[in-house]
């Protein structure tokens, strides 16, 4: 029987995670409460909100401890890097991400190939912690930096015609390695609908525990979408299509039937190949019921009033 | 007999590497997906090690080779119980209806608890006594070993996402190692 031996702790790796779990005391309420604000102004106003009830509308990952920042940057799946877990920490290190240019294409007022530091510039980060469900039924719980992806949508204005957004991964064998074998369709693209990307809660991720993205985890901008499966988060993005019809994802391009356009977390739709009603947080034994949406139900399920789930998985 | 050391150490060594990198680094993030993918490469590893044996000894002519040919099996069993075993305590907590769910629902698990079902009576009837109880029909009975290896390459292909690299190998090695029994000579000459 495997039994687990508490590991050894260096002094280095402690004191910045105290340091920062003390940090986010200190500056969490002021950014909760300037979230709130974005996410449900009413209640502002009300004041009829709770500490507690605020944070968990805004955060939703009230009660969920964070995954140590070990694990979020050591268990990737990031296949431009290889398909391993270990792969992208092991092979991205020297990846560039200076210069680096986002192309805004499409159905926008506002196209062009933006520097990123204009980006950073423009948009002020701020802090979500998010659960991170992946469609292989594990989970994390990662406080990211970033800023609200439509903050950038209503900066570049789409027009009346665009309907989706559609990202796209830097292809670039080169520094990629795993892109020099087509385990996938090169360039990796993603896709949402643009009431989804209008939500609140959907994030352009430029850091995670306080500090800058690193390489593995789609450094220099990538998207988190928390109650998707992980696969739609699409990482080191070089260009956002404002476009009209839906575009095409790379898993569900791969493998429609077993991913699809939407990939929403849902417990009651399973992979061909496994359950999801269950998922393991990293770091548990035991595994733990999948939640509906993974936990945003309240906020996202309206986006969704209209759309028979089990078809559109 | 040095091959059959060189076979307990090869068969030992996985265990015992897993055993050090538990006791470093916790087997990384996720240790229960690592333990689980570990024991069930290695299972198919020695499965077809085992299956090598006697197209290597029918090339090399080293006869005493085939003594080793149990013990690999045996290991390649004692891998699969492990593999079977995370998956029912650790990974599955015993959950016995998400369980059954899986081997009736998921091709994949389906075909994985068929190639371990499949290697029980042969590691059952692997000793002294069993051979010489059943005679030519132990020959027959251990045949069998050939659908678990299939069943466990195709467990392993089915269970990747979208990296197929390393089923494949173990898809073409099972594949060199069935087609080297085919005895080619005898169909020439009642074909001609």
């Amino acid at each position: 029987m495997l039994i687990r031996k508490p590991k050894k702790i260096s002094e280095s790796e402690i004191t910045p995670y105290e340091m920062y779990l003390d940090r986010r005391k200190f500056i969490g309420q002021a950014g909760r409460v300037a979230l709130l604000a974005a996410v449900a102004p009413g209640a502002l106003v009300a004041g009829d909100l709770t500490g507690e009830e605020a944070e968990a509308a805004v955060i939703g990952s009230q009660g969920d401890e964070l995954t140590p920042f070990k694990h979020v940057t050591e268990y990737n799946n990031f296949y431009e890097f290889g398909t391993g877990k270990a792969d992208p920490a092991r092979n991205a290190g020297d990846f560039r991400t200076r210069p680096w240019t986002v192309a805004i294409e499409g159905q926008c007022e506002r196209p062009g190939d933006y520097a990123i530091e204009d980006i950073l510039g423009r948009f002020p980060s701020e802090e979500r912690v998010y659960r991170l469900r992946c469609v292989e039924a594990w989970s994390m719980v990662i406080p990211w930096m970033g800023f609200p992806l439509k903050d950038l949508l209503a900066w570049v204005q789409p027009t009346s015609r665009a309907k989706y957004v559609e990202f796209t991964t830097l292809h670039d064998p080169d520094q990629m390695p795993g892109q020099r074998r087509r385990v996938l369709d090169w360039p990796y693209v993603e896709g949402l609908r643009l009431d989804e990307a209008m939500h609140p809660l959907t994030l352009m991720a430029t850091g995670l525990y306080g500090q800058e993205l690193p390489n593995q985890n789609g450094a220099p901008l990538r998207l988190v979408v928390p109650w998707k499966y992980g696969f739609k988060s699409i990482k080191s993005i070089v260009r956002i299509r404002l476009v009209e019809g839906m575009p095409s994802s790379s898993w569900n391009g791969l493998a429609p039937t077993e991913y699809g356009f939407f990939a929403n977390v849902n417990p009651e739709v399973d992979h061909p190949r496994w359950s999801q009603a269950r998922e393991r947080r990293l770091g548990e034994i035991r595994r733990r019921p999948t939640l509906m949406f993974n936990g945003y139900a309240d906020e996202v399920a309206s986006l969704y009033e209209s759309l028979d789930l089990l078809r559109w998985f | 007999m040095m091959a059959k050391s060189v076979v307990w150490l090869l068969g030992l060594a996985p265990i015992l590497w897993a055993g050090i990198r538990f006791a470093t680094d916790g087997l990384g993030a996720n240790p229960i997906e690592e333990a689980l993918h570990l024991a069930g490469r290695w299972a198919l590893v020695l499965l077809l090690t085992g299956l090598s044996v006697t197209p290597l000894r029918r090339i090399s002519g080293w006869n005493r080779i085939i003594k080793v040919r149990r013990l690999l099996g045996l290991f390649a069993f004692f891998y699969a119980c492990l593999h079977l075993l995370i998956y029912l305590g650790l990974d599955q907590g015993f959950a016995w209806s998400f369980i059954v769910e899986d081997v009736v629902e998921r091709p994949f698990i389906t075909v994985g608890a068929g190639a371990f079902l499949l290697l029980v009576p042969l590691a059952v009837t692997s000793t002294k006594g069993w051979i010489r109880r059943l005679g030519r029909r132990w020959q027959r009975l251990h045949r069998l070993v050939y659908l678990a290896a299939t069943l466990g390459a195709l467990h392993f292909y089915w269970k990747v996402k979208a990296d197929t690299f390393w089923p494949l190998v173990a898809a073409m090695v099972l594949a060199g190692l069935l087609l080297a029994r085919v005895p080619w000579r005898r169909l020439r000459r009642t074909k001609g």
